[in-house]
């Protein structure tokens, strides 16, 4: 029912996520999403590999420093990114037992949990 | 042309715009509110909601409760139709979708509450009130035909030969001062608690519906009757719910004893026992901490003198399921947590049981004008208004007065009067040159200040003639002086000061009826406590207060008898049985 | 933007004092707003509110903002104190040592006066999701209740806790970015209802949209700034799951 007066909208603000720690860190995990996406593309390439049997080549590429340095980096990326990930999971998934709602420390320690047992399972694969 | 022109968005507000709604989609029916809807104070009520559903209760005795909680002075009719309809009304709010607490079997779960004889206050924890008023307003946004004015200050009614015609009022965004024509207005702006300097009373409650209908030429009805709720927090005022007594909290003094045993509200107990001790009325229990502090056994603070609550003895997990907002109050606004603190109250003024003159339709003596809420007085709540019955109130007489003004609305299909216009016109010229001359004299602020305190000190819980008579002259002082208030603030956007000096004014009238009123009943009924006069006097005063206002603009009282069905007067008790 | 003098209080001789810069917007003469600096007492019990009461009673009539039950329900007194949203009625000047406090109004909307916000969008979001019960079929006369057990009133009551303050909308960067976001209060209220054993409605259409739930990108703020506990960064995200599994399995529940 109002009449428009004049009021004042601040221009957008380019650098809002240098604002607060809290969506500095969001950005950071945001841009991790790239590494996560490096990673499976490194993955699909190994695989492919292994069917054409083409894997000394790859062994090769794998081997130069910048994409050992990359790897290394795509690594810390992937755990940051999946650790937050997992840390966040509760939000969307609410478990009621009877009326009791498991808290989020439980489903928090069972996804790092499962993480942690995944990759012990490959791990053996790959090392034994 | 707008049929039914509700001022006011809080719970009686909505109600009776629903009321409208339901009954007759084809009328246009607007909601004009100082503030967003759900900013309206009935968001700040805790405990409950009386209304009888348990096994075991019956209308009666909620109706026997209520007549003896406000000493007679109650019109019997009214709370007969009170009391049936209340628990309808609280179940239409379930249906609407209301989040009331509930019994293990899914059934709506209800808590005993000062003053009742049964366990009949339906409760959403200690946020009934904000509950209530949020399903309301969800429940509004259903109907298309309900216009809001959010934000716009109805600054005066429109009346001409006897008969209301729509309200002018101020769009406060823009200052834009405009007459909307209505054929039927209801006013539904709460109470005037901030008439006093300590209040649970939100900031808005200044009072403007009372003041509008009484400048119109509508009596207002009762307004001694003051209610002080014995346990606000010190500074703030802030309310610790009846509902924390009625979970077993206890109230103690300096000494750590349970002091209501002393004034004849029976003998304590281990579990709360209905209709004694801390579950007595709240005009009793006011006027014992007042004892209390006679006898010097209460503990002095920086804020005055203060009583305990005791809650600790409920347990961490009793509180957090059934209190949990007195325990968030008292974490945030007084850095104690009542699970293991001692709370310190004091009384607190809370409600006002005067308002409006209405008959049980919520028709005022102005055709066309109508009045529900706590601005109204029908009257259910006599000289003592029961905790949990002002929520039911809103509703049953909310819906009643919706459906009262439909139905006026009806009838007068008439178009928009000449006085619309021409009232508009004249209003908007007095605000503008409120506006850009202002004054140049006493701050706002300060005459409020000196009028609270007048208030505090003449019509607090105890009264006398001389210092009534007092305030009678310090309250003619003030409107003098508040005619040439300072006013800094020339801007037409948002401009709050404006808006504090027209309040100003209403709460004066308002102040002015109270005192005018006070002064006139030579007896103690209920809230209504007088040094001077300490007996009640049925003989004299088994009547309502009703004030005019006389050509002069100074109050005129009067006497209504009361309307009496089923309950001969009689001794109020508590605590012997 | 500039700071003016300071102006001091007159009842503030001898006591502590404290510092507000108080951002004002005088549409009348500013083109935008400018920080005014104000002292006021610094009382152990006194919340920014207070302060800024102390300004408008004693010091300058004109400054506009709005407040009303100073018991932190109904919503109104929500500000920008020192970065952060909000309500100034909960939050002490203590908190804030020697000061200054710096006040603005909420981010993310458009201010009107002072610190005064304009909320109409915000009120139309409210609307757009459906807020009420939805029941189809005979309604139940007015001597019964739906029945609703304390557990399945548990499973909405959190989100039934909203006091429409609009921290945070303004804690939420993707509304500040984008105003056409639905935003956490409007998304968490759809659930209130969608949660709610007594409500038949599909409020799928209004939600699985990009800017319902998937404009959310889960920042988190707003659950850290909500005053009520109400998680709506949670209400999100579940709603996210209720939506992606009705999308692959066409007969999931809501």
């Amino acid at each position: 029912m109002s009449e428009t007066t004049r009021t004042y909208r601040p221009r957008r603000d380019r650098v809002w996520f240098l604002r607060s720690r809290a969506y500095t860190i969001f950005v950071i995990r945001e841009l991790t999403s790239v590494f996560v996406a490096w990673t499976i593309a490194y993955l699909l390439l190994l695989v492919a590999a292994a069917l054409d049997g083409a894997l000394p080549a790859f062994s090769a590429f794998a081997a130069q420093p910048w994409v050992i340095a990359l790897n290394l980096v795509a690594l810390a990326a992937t755990a940051f990114h999946s650790v937050t990930f997992l840390n966040l999971a509760p939000k969307a998934t609410v478990v009621r037992l009877d009326g009791w709602r498991v808290p989020a420390f439980m489903i928090q320690g069972g996804n790092h949990t499962a993480w942690l047992l995944v990759s012990a399972v490959l791990f053996w694969v790959v090392t034994r | 042309m707008i049929d039914v022109l509700i001022v006011g968005g809080g719970g009686a507000g909505l109600r009776a715009a629903i009321a409208v709604a339901e009954t007759d989609p084809s009328m246009t029916v607007a909601v004009v509110s100082k503030v967003y809807p759900m900013r309206s104070h009935t968001v700040s009520a805790e405990g409950g909601a009386a209304g009888v559903i348990a096994d075991g209760d019956t209308l009666d005795e909620h109706a026997y409760d209520t007549i003896s909680g406000g000493d007679w002075l109650c019109d019997q009719d009214a709370v007969e139709a009170f009391v049936v309809e209340a628990p309808r009304e609280l179940m239409r709010l379930e249906h609407w979708g209301c989040p009331w607490s509930r019994e293990r079997d899914g059934r709506v779960a209800v808590r005993p509450f000062g003053g009742m004889k049964r366990m009949r206050t339906w409760y959403a924890a200690d946020k009934t009130g904000f509950h209530l008023l949020h399903t309301l307003f969800q429940t509004t946004l259903k109907y298309q035909e309900i216009v809001r004015y959010d934000e716009w200050y109805v600054t005066s009614l429109v009346v001409d030969d006897g008969r209301v015609h729509g309200v002018v009022a101020v769009e406060i965004r823009t200052g834009r001062v405009e007459a909307i024509a209505a054929r039927t207005v209801i006013l539904a702006t709460g109470g005037c608690g901030r008439v006093f300097p300590f209040t649970t009373n939100a900031a808005i409650k200044t009072g403007d519906g009372m003041s509008l209908a009484y400048r119109a030429g509508a009596p207002l009805k009762d307004m001694e009757f003051v209610q002080y709720h014995p346990t606000g927090l010190p500074f703030t005022g802030i309310l610790i719910t009846e509902a924390a007594r009625a979970e077993g909290g206890w109230l103690i003094n300096k000494d750590g004893y349970r002091y209501l045993q002393d004034y004849d509200l029976g003998q304590p107990t281990a579990t709360p026992k209905l209709r004694s001790m801390e579950l007595g009325p709240r005009d009793r229990l006011s006027q014992a901490f007042v004892a209390e502090q006679n006898k010097g056994r209460t503990v002095e603070t920086p804020y005055g003198p203060v009583v305990y609550l005791d809650l600790r003895h409920l347990g961490e997990a009793k509180i957090e399921a059934r209190i949990p907002f007195v325990r968030e109050l008292c974490r945030s606004y007084q850095n104690l947590d009542p699970a293991t603190d001692l709370i310190p109250v004091r009384p607190v003024v809370h409600y006002m049981m005067g308002g409006v003159h209405t008959d049980l339709h919520g028709a005022t003596p102005v055709a066309g004008l109508f009045a529900a809420g706590e601005t109204a007085c029908v009257s259910i709540n006599g000289a003592n208004r029961l905790g949990s019955n002002s929520l039911p109130e809103i509703l049953v007489f909310g819906a009643r007065a919706g459906a009262a003004a439909a139905a006026f609305a009806r009838e007068h299909r008439e178009g928009e009067a000449a006085a619309v216009r021409s009232q508009g016109a004249d209003e908007q010229r007095r605000l503008r040159r409120a506006l850009e001359s202002g004054g140049t004299g006493p701050r706002i602020a300060d005459l409020r200040e000196e009028m609270q305190h007048t208030l505090e000190g003449a019509a607090g819980i105890y009264r006398t003639h001389d210092t009534l008579a007092k305030a009678v002259e310090t309250l003619e002082s003030l409107r003098e002086r508040a005619a040439d208030a300072r006013v800094d603030d020339h801007s037409t956007t948002f401009n709050t000061e404006l808006i504090s000096l027209v309040e100003l004014h209403a709460m004066l009238d308002v102040a002015e009826t109270i005192v005018a009123s006070a002064l006139n009943r030579t007896e103690s009924r209920g809230a209504h406590q007088r040094l001077d006069f300490p007996a009640r006097d049925d003989e004299r005063f088994l009547a309502h207060s009703l004030v005019h206002r006389a050509p002069s603009g100074n109050p005129s009282v009067g006497l209504l008898p009361v309307a009496l069905t089923r309950w001969p007067p009689g001794e109020r008790i508590y605590g012997r049985d | 933007m500039s700071a003016k003098a300071t102006r001091a209080g007159r009842s503030t001789g001898g006591e502590r004092t404290i510092t507000l810069e108080i951002s004002r917007f005088r549409p009348e003469q500013d083109s935008e707003p400018v920080f005014e600096t104000f002292d006021v007492p610094l009382r152990d019990d006194w919340a920014v509110l207070d302060g800024l009461n102390h300004v408008k009673d004693q010091l300058d009539g004109t400054l506009s903002f709005r407040w009303s039950c100073r018991m932190g329900v109904c919503g109104s007194c929500g500000m920008t104190v020192n970065g952060k949203p909000r309500l100034t009625c909960g939050t002490f000047l203590t908190e804030f040592g020697a000061g200054p406090v710096r006040i603005e109004p909420l981010k993310g909307f458009p201010v009107i006066r002072d610190l005064v916000v304009e909320i109409d969008d915000f009120l139309a979001k409210l609307s757009h999701v459906k807020p009420w019960l939805i029941r189809e079929g005979e309604e139940l006369p007015l001597t019964t209740e739906y029945a609703q057990t304390p557990e399945q009133l548990e499973a909405y009551k959190q989100y039934s806790m909203c006091i429409n303050c609009m921290l945070c909308y303004s804690a939420c960067p993707v509304y500040v970015l984008n105003p056409d976001f639905l935003g956490p209060a409007a998304i968490a209220l759809a659930q209130r209802y969608n949660l709610d054993s007594r409500d038949q409605g599909d409020r799928l259409d209004l939600l699985n949209t990009d800017e319902g739930v998937w404009g959310c990108t889960f920042v988190g703020e707003c659950t850290s700034a909500c005053p009520k506990h109400v998680d709506p960064a949670e209400a999100i995200q579940r709603y996210k799951v209720t939506a992606a599994m009705r999308s692959v399995l066409p007969w999931a529940r809501r």
